[in-house]
């Protein structure tokens, strides 16, 4: 799997080094300096890591970069609308120009004509992952237009603003550093003036790198552990999924090893969450806030027993509870969460970024029982809505988005 | 100036024979991006060079004029003289280099003796800087489309570099005699007495 290689080569190498020759130097240089340091409790001996911003993330692969990738600390999602006179032709000159700037971007290369070059130096992990929407798909081949691609069925609790909807080609630009994130951005975008126009930016963000154990669930902004079930990415179950297999219709073979991409704008309101009692807050969900265990007990990634009743004879996990809820008895009805928290002078809340190989068998009853019952949606509202549909990565020579042209 | 401008007459044969090869729809020919193929023998100076990261800037066919940027790197360990290029695209090519003008500001004006890629160096084509200037453009150059340059060394041995487009505001140096890259500014104060010196 080329695309989520995680190339953290030379810093994790150089980790390595440094631990080894740590070692070495303390069993070799105890006195002298050494001692008078570690007495003083000054700089420790170990040669300090690398900065993390020279890590790379291989652009090119079978999957795109940017799903099965851990999540970096930012992210930004731009969604473009194509002018009325990109025509395919014009379309598939944008593909080949974000392509390159994207390999070259990732790999801490400057773009071509980067009037920043030394923004592009540290890239901090960054990845660039494209993502089509209806109406690119429909400009290239109208016959290639999956059935889920489009604005998703209604739900009743969705408050959407046209602001946060739609777009006909998502650019999801994510880094460990926020300058990786602008400086690709900014290029990536001035590559697709002459095409599209930016019709909305999300930013998101998470604990910022090495601020936990890699791999810790992330907290959303209402306190809550957000992410427990993810399918774990490099595992079957992960690649059933999230990858599409290109079947689903005559049209859709050009999205092998591609995925699906639900971009929603949850609005939290915290100020009404600010006024629920923490036994309230845990029963909504249904997890302990401590630790995201269930609430019937274990650790986080322990199963909840929805059978299991309280003293009362009421279910330990209510009904109304987000994970009852959310759960489904169809283990196919599952997608791979990968969100972010936003939060700006209007409010906060989730950039939650679902990818999965099929929107309507997977996303759509799941939202389909929240929208029904969900005791969470006290104070969560979906605002913005978008579905994209995720090309398979590229090799050196090729583009994303080359198998729609084939 | 003893030396008679050697770009101009030079590039007017290979726009021919560019032409011949290349019609007029060079940009649409699909190229392997940025990678020069030696043509002539090992030994000639062609061969000893590639363009790293090429790109033209795009303009629409009205703004006459536009320049292709990159680096030249010599991987041989003799020095290479890029005398003379030829493109489809436009009717007129020229080795540039950018200089400061009697009013201080930058201008652009034919460079005398080609651009030298000396031993094992490396050359680069910048705005605001050398660069090979594409004139009397016949087409759109669009972000995105791809054009085929023609580049020919002292020895005469030549190779074609491969070119995207590529959206850019900058680079809008005058030039000796009027015009400048893409905007189409004039900015006048530049054709005097050093272009009519430069070009005696």
């Amino acid at each position: 799997m080329p695309a989520r290689a995680d190339s953290s080569g030379p810093s994790r190498r150089n980790l390595l080094l440094g631990g080894a020759a740590a070692g070495a130097g303390a069993a070799a240089l105890v006195g002298g300096d050494a001692l008078l340091r570690a007495a003083g409790g000054g700089e420790p001996a170990a040669a300090p890591e690398p900065p993390f911003g020279g890590r790379t993330v291989a652009f090119h692969g079978r999957h795109q970069a940017g799903i099965a990738t851990p999540p970096q600390a930012h992210a930004r999602f731009i969604a473009l609308d194509l002018e009325g006179g990109t025509d395919r032709g014009a379309v598939r000159r944008l593909l080949r120009l974000l392509s390159d700037d994207a390999a070259r971007l990732t790999a801490g290369e400057a773009a071509l004509a980067d009037t920043e070059p030394e923004l592009a130096h540290d890239p901090a992990g960054l990845t660039v992952t494209f993502g089509f929407g209806r109406g690119l798909v429909e400009r290239v081949d109208p016959a290639a237009v999956p059935e889920w691609l489009g604005p998703l069925p209604e739900f009743g609790r969705d408050r959407l603003s046209e602001r946060w909807c739609g777009g006909d080609l998502l650019l999801q630009v994510c880094a460990d550093d926020p300058v990786s994130v602008s400086h690709a951005a900014r290029m990536l975008t001035k590559d697709s003036r002459a095409f599209a126009r930016v019709r909305w930016v999300q930013e998101g963000f998470r604990r910022a790198r090495g601020a936990q154990p890699a791999g810790a669930t992330m907290r959303n902004l209402m306190g809550q552990v957000d992410g427990t079930t993810n399918p774990a990415p490099g595992t079957p179950d992960f690649a059933d999924l999230v990858w599409h297999r290109g079947g689903g219709g005559a049209g859709a073979a050009w999205l092998r090893h591609g995925s699906a991409l639900v971009v929603r704008r949850i609005a939290m309101d915290l100020d009404e969450w600010d006024r629920l009692d923490r036994p309230g807050r845990e029963e909504a969900v249904g997890r302990r806030l401590s630790d995201g265990a269930p609430l019937t007990g274990g650790g986080e990634h322990d199963e909840p027993d929805f059978e299991a009743v309280g003293a009362l004879g009421f279910p330990v996990i209510p009904e109304y509870a987000h994970i009852r809820r959310a759960r489904s008895a169809d283990p196919a009805e599952r997608i791979f969460r990968r969100a972010y928290n936003y939060e700006d002078t209007e409010g906060a809340g989730l950039v939650f970024a679902a990818f999965q190989a099929d929107v309507t068998r997977q996303f759509v009853p799941i939202q389909r029982r929240l929208d029904e019952l969900d005791l969470l949606n006290e104070w969560v509202t979906a605002i913005g809505s978008a579905v994209f549909a995720v090309p398979p990565g590229c090799g050196p020579d090729g583009f994303v988005g080359e198998t729609l042209f084939a | 100036m003893a030396r008679p401008h050697p770009a101009l007459p030079l590039a007017a044969a290979f726009l021919a024979a560019g032409a011949a090869l290349t019609g007029c729809g060079a940009g649409a020919a699909a190229g392997s991006g940025g990678g020069a193929a030696p043509e002539a023998s090992p030994s000639a100076q062609a061969a000893a060079i590639t363009v790293e990261d090429a790109w033209v800037k795009a303009v629409p066919a009205e703004d006459g004029m536009t320049a292709l940027f990159g680096v030249l790197v010599n991987d041989s360990g003799q020095e290479a003289r890029l005398v003379a290029a030829a493109t489809g695209v436009a009717g007129t090519v020229e080795l540039h280099e950018v200089v400061t003008g009697d009013d201080g500001n930058p201008v652009m004006r034919p460079k005398e003796d080609g651009f030298v890629i000396g031993a094992n160096g490396r050359h680069a084509l910048e705005p605001g800087a050398d660069h090979i200037m594409l004139m009397e453009l016949g087409e759109d150059l669009e972000p995105g489309q791809e054009v085929e340059v023609e580049l020919e060394f002292a020895d005469g041995s030549t190779t074609e570099v491969t070119a995207p487009v590529k959206d850019f505001a900058g680079g809008e140096e005058s030039y000796e005699g009027g015009g400048s890259h893409g905007g189409g500014h004039d900015h006048g104060g530049a054709e005097g007495a050093d272009g009519a010196e430069d070009h005696g």
